[in-house]
Formats: structure tokens, C-alpha cells, sequence
């Protein structure tokens, strides 16, 4: 029975004088070498040349804030949950007097800790989040020689307020 | 004056030390960038502009490894195996003729540190005893990847000696002298040995990379069967000596077909130029030098395209088709001599 219609015949004939000479052949090889000297280089000079990534490419997380400057989460734990590779942990506050300005809910998250190492980008966390707080953006995960350094905390993962990361090319 | 040939002889053996030390460095840097080209990629090139620094890094990196000698080690052939391999090495370019001689004022500087009668003996006398070096590294290791490597290396360089010796007898025929100077001027204008001599040639660089254990006969050092060969065991600037004599001996057998093969330091129409002798000279050492270094790279393109040999092919090649074939080319070379000039 015939399984697939791309099997060759491998044809096992003994070799010919001039093949078993091997200089034609390894001239030929040489020929192919040397045309590769020549050709584009493959190579992505990666920290100064980036290779051009897609509009809706998914990279490390924002957790946003509003407006007015407030943080958007609220520590309801609903990415956590909805995180297939159980990179998010975090610890919820209750906003005391006189916060009003930073958090915009009553509640908000003291921590909020992602492991980037176990994060499998999937988005997961965006499409739960109820609050619009939290967003991957098309930035990259920069390499750090600790493993503890992948683990971001508030300070990296909330966006500056002098400094927005628009999230709206990968949302279109 | 009889103290001017040796201040003479001393600054060329400094020179040619340092160039041939300065050119296997780079060599290591040449192979990178070589291998990385004909395989689509650019090489090391964070060292330094276009990565030339990067023969020093690795240099730096070697010394400040940690030196281990194994404890079941035989101390002393451990440490003079890589010893005896570098000195082999860069002891043969002593009779290689690198250029026209030079005139200062009224001296004439001649651009080869030994003009003995006999120097292609010499140079496959040399070359021979190199192997000992890996030998006693390999032995002395007291590994058995080590041993094989070793033993690999001693067996597949002394096959290919034979076939080697036998097809520079053609070119001895035709020049009428074993002094490699005589080779060389011999082949003045295009009268080059390759025209005379191909098949001498073909089995001369074939047994030129088999006796620098370069690919496609690297079997001495084959990662895959032998972990790292007869230098399995060594480290830190001892493995880096071996590596490196590696490469001084391709430059000196680059050197060594230039100079039997490809008319030396002549090139068509040197004489015609009527140049003064001091830039004849220059020049001559550059055209050397040019055709020596396209046969680095060749050696190198050789590497990034021929697969490795299985052993056995490797001792039927030498044994079986090379040193028949050198003899033939003996035999017709004397006939030709003979009969037909």
C-alpha cells in the first residue's frame, strides 16, 4: 500500500569513475561554500537592531492607571486566578484617608508580584481583569543575571505617571 | 663585521617568531569570522572594532583559566608534550625563504633565517617529530580518549609522511635541489611547480591537512568520539599552546605550498619592473605573504565544507590511493625528465 506520495526511490548504483574521483564533488561543495560568503547574513544585532515585531505582539505587563493618575487595580485576584502558569501573586490594602489621589478604588494591592520566568505571555490577565488595570505591552523582557530579578514588583510593572505606556496599538 | 650576521639572523628570528605567533593569533580570529561567513552569520565582532581584539580576549581568557594536571598525570611529558608540539612548530619556518634579500647599505640582508642545503628534509624531518608532542600529551594524560587521540594522530601522520615525502621528490626532480631556496628560485617568472607538478600538488595539500590534524581529518581531536582528543585533559594555556601551534602549523604549511608549488615569493613579471632591490624585496614578501594567506583561508574553507573521514577511509586514502599515487607521480615525473626534456 502506497502510504504517502512523496517517498523517493533511493537508488543504490555503484558509483561512477569520475564519482569515486571526489574532487568534482568537493568542488562543487567548495562552490557552494563560497556563494554563502557572499549572501546576506542572517544575523539580528539584537541589543542595538531589534527584529520587527507584530502590532498585537504580547510582551512584559502595565498595570495601568487612570486619568487622574490612579492605580486601576484593586487586588481582586482575578488574574491570578485566570493565570494558567501561576506567575501572579499579589496582597491587598484597604486605601486609608488621604490616598484618594493614588489608588482610585477602596481596595488595592500592596504587592503585585509577576514572575516573568513563569509567565507564558498568553494575555489571560488582560482579558480578566475587570478594572482595566492590567495590560501586556509590546515591550520585551530585558535579560537579568539573577533569577530573582525576573520576579517584578509594583515599582516595574506600574506605568510612571509622567511616563504612559499606550497599550492602544496591540488593543485595534 | 663578522658580528652583523648574527645581529641579522637574531632580528629575523624575532620577527619571524612574533609574525608567525601575530598570524596564528589572528588565525584563531580568521576561522571564526570565516566559519561564521560561510555559514550566513558575522562572527565575533563585539571585541573591538569588527571583533579584532577578540585573539587578545581569548588569549587573556586562556591564562587566567585554572590550570589542572591530573593527578594520575606523568608530570613532566604532561608539560613537554604541549612544549615539544609549539617548538616543532614554529621551528620549521627557520628554512622557509620569505622574500627577495634585502640591501642595507651594501649588506645583503637575505630574508631566510637558514639557508641549509637540505631543507626539505629538514622540514619533513621537523614535521615529523611534532607528532611527539601530541603523542606525549596524549600519553601522559593517562586518559583513554586521550590515548585514542593520540594514538589516532601518530598513525594517521605517519601514513601521510609517506605520500607527503614522496610527492615533494617530484618537485626535488624538477628543481635539482633539497634547498628550499633553490626551490623557490627555480620557479622564477610563471615557471611555478603547480604547472609541472598537479598531481604532486593534489597529494601534497591533502597530506598537508592530514599532518595538521585539520578537517577533513581531524579524527585526533574528534568531539564527537573523543571528547576533546589527545587534549582532552588539558587546560588552561597548555590546551591553548596546542591550539595554537595548531594554527602556526597551518600558516607554515600554507607557507611551505607556496613556496614548493607556487613559485614563493615570484610572481609574472617581477623582473620586468626593473624596481630597486630594497621595494623588489618588499614586495616580494608581500606577494609571499598574499598567496600564503589564500591558503590559510583555504585550509579554513576546506574545514566549512568537507565533512570528517571515518577511520578507515582515512588509513585506505593514505595507504591505498595516496601513496600509490605519489609514487606514480615519481615514476612519471623521472620518465618525463628523462625521455621527453
Amino acid at each position: 500500500m502506497k502510504l504517502t506520495n512523496r517517498s523517493v526511490v533511493v537508488s543504490k548504483k555503484e558509483l561512477t569513475w569520475s564519482e569515486k574521483l571526489y574532487l568534482p564533488a568537493i568542488t562543487q561543495g567548495l562552490g557552494i561554500t563560497i556563494s554563502h560568503f557572499f549572501k546576506k547574513k542572517a544575523t539580528v544585532q539584537y541589543p542595538e537592531v531589534e527584529k520587527p515585531r507584530t502590532e498585537i505582539w504580547r510582551g512584559r505587563h502595565v498595570l495601568k492607571r487612570d486619568e487622574e493618575g490612579r492605580e486601576n487595580c484593586t487586588a481582586c485576584g482575578l488574574c491570578a486566578v485566570a493565570c494558567p502558569a501561576e506567575a501572579i501573586t499579589m496582597e491587598a490594602a484597604e486605601r486609608m484617608k488621604g490616598e484618594e489621589h493614588l489608588y482610585r478604588e477602596e481596595k488595592y494591592a500592596a504587592t503585585y508580584e509577576i514572575n516573568m520566568l513563569r509567565c507564558i505571555f498568553c494575555g489571560l490577565c488582560e482579558e480578566a481583569c475587570p478594572k482595566d488595570a492590567i495590560y501586556l505591552t509590546d515591550r520585551l523582557v530585558s535579560p537579568e543575571y539573577d533569577r530573582q530579578d525576573f520576579i517584578y514588583g509594583k515599582n516595574k510593572l506600574v506605568e510612571k505617571i509622567d511616563d504612559r505606556i499606550d497599550i492602544v496599538p496591540r488593543k485595534k | 663585521m663578522e658580528w652583523l650576521p648574527l645581529i641579522d639572523k637574531s632580528v629575523l628570528i624575532l620577527i619571524i617568531f612574533l609574525i608567525s605567533l601575530g598570524i596564528a593569533a589572528y588565525s584563531t580570529y580568521a576561522e571564526r569570522k570565516v566559519a561564521a561567513f560561510l555559514q550566513d552569520r558575522i562572527g565575533p565582532n563585539r571585541a573591538g572594532p569588527f571583533g579584532l581584539l577578540q585573539p587578545i580576549a581569548d588569549g587573556v581568557k586562556m591564562f587566567m583559566k585554572e590550570e589542572i594536571i591530573p593527578s594520575a598525570a606523568d608530570k613532566f611529558l604532561f608539560m613537554l608534550g604541549p612544549c615539544i608540539f609549539m617548538m616543532t612548530a614554529l621551528m620549521t619556518s627557520a628554512v622557509i625563504p620569505w622574500g627577495k634579500p634585502l640591501d642595507i647599505g651594501g649588506y645583503q640582508m637575505n630574508l631566510q633565517v637558514a639557508d641549509i642545503n637540505i631543507g626539505v628534509l629538514y622540514i619533513v624531518a621537523t614535521a615529523s617529530v611534532g607528532v611527539y608532542g601530541i603523542m606525549l600529551g596524549g600519553w601522559a594524560s593517562n586518559n583513554k580518549f586521550s590515548l585514542l587521540g593520540a594514538v589516532r594522530a601518530s598513525s594517521q601522520m605517519i601514513s601521510y609522511e609517506l605520500a607527503m615525502g614522496l610527492s615533494i621528490i617530484g618537485v626535488l626532480l624538477i628543481s635539482n635541489s633539497l634547498s628550499l631556496s633553490d626551490i623557490v628560485k627555480g620557479q622564477e617568472g610563471f615557471h611555478w611547480n603547480i604547472i609541472y607538478q598537479p598531481l604532486g600538488f593534489l597529494i601534497f595539500l591533502i597530506c598537508a591537512f592530514a599532518e595538521c590534524n585539520r578537517a577533513p581529518f581531524d579524527l585526533a581531536e574528534c568531539e564527537t568520539e573523543l571528547v576533546g582528543g589527545y587534549h582532552t585533559e588539558y587546560s588552561s594555556m597548555k590546551l591553548g599552546m596546542f591550539l595554537f601551534a595548531e594554527y602556526v602549523n597551518m600558516f607554515i604549511s600554507s607557507a611551505l605550498i607556496v613556496c614548493l608549488f607556487f613559485g614563493g615569493y615570484n610572481f609574472p613579471g617581477i623582473d620586468n619592473l626593473d624596481l630597486p632591490q630594497n621595494i623588489a624585496s618588499i614586495i616580494s614578501v608581500v606577494i609571499f605573504f598574499a598567496k600564503t594567506f589564500f591558503f590559510i583561508f583555504f585550509f579554513m574553507w576546506i574545514r566549512w565544507t568537507i565533512p570528517r573521514f571515518r577511520y578507515d577511509q582515512l588509513m585506505k586514502l593514505g595507504w591505498q590511493i595516496l601513496l600509490p599515487l605519489s609514487i606514480f607521480n615519481v615514476v612519471a615525473t623521472a620518465a618525463w625528465l628523462t625521455f621527453v626534456k
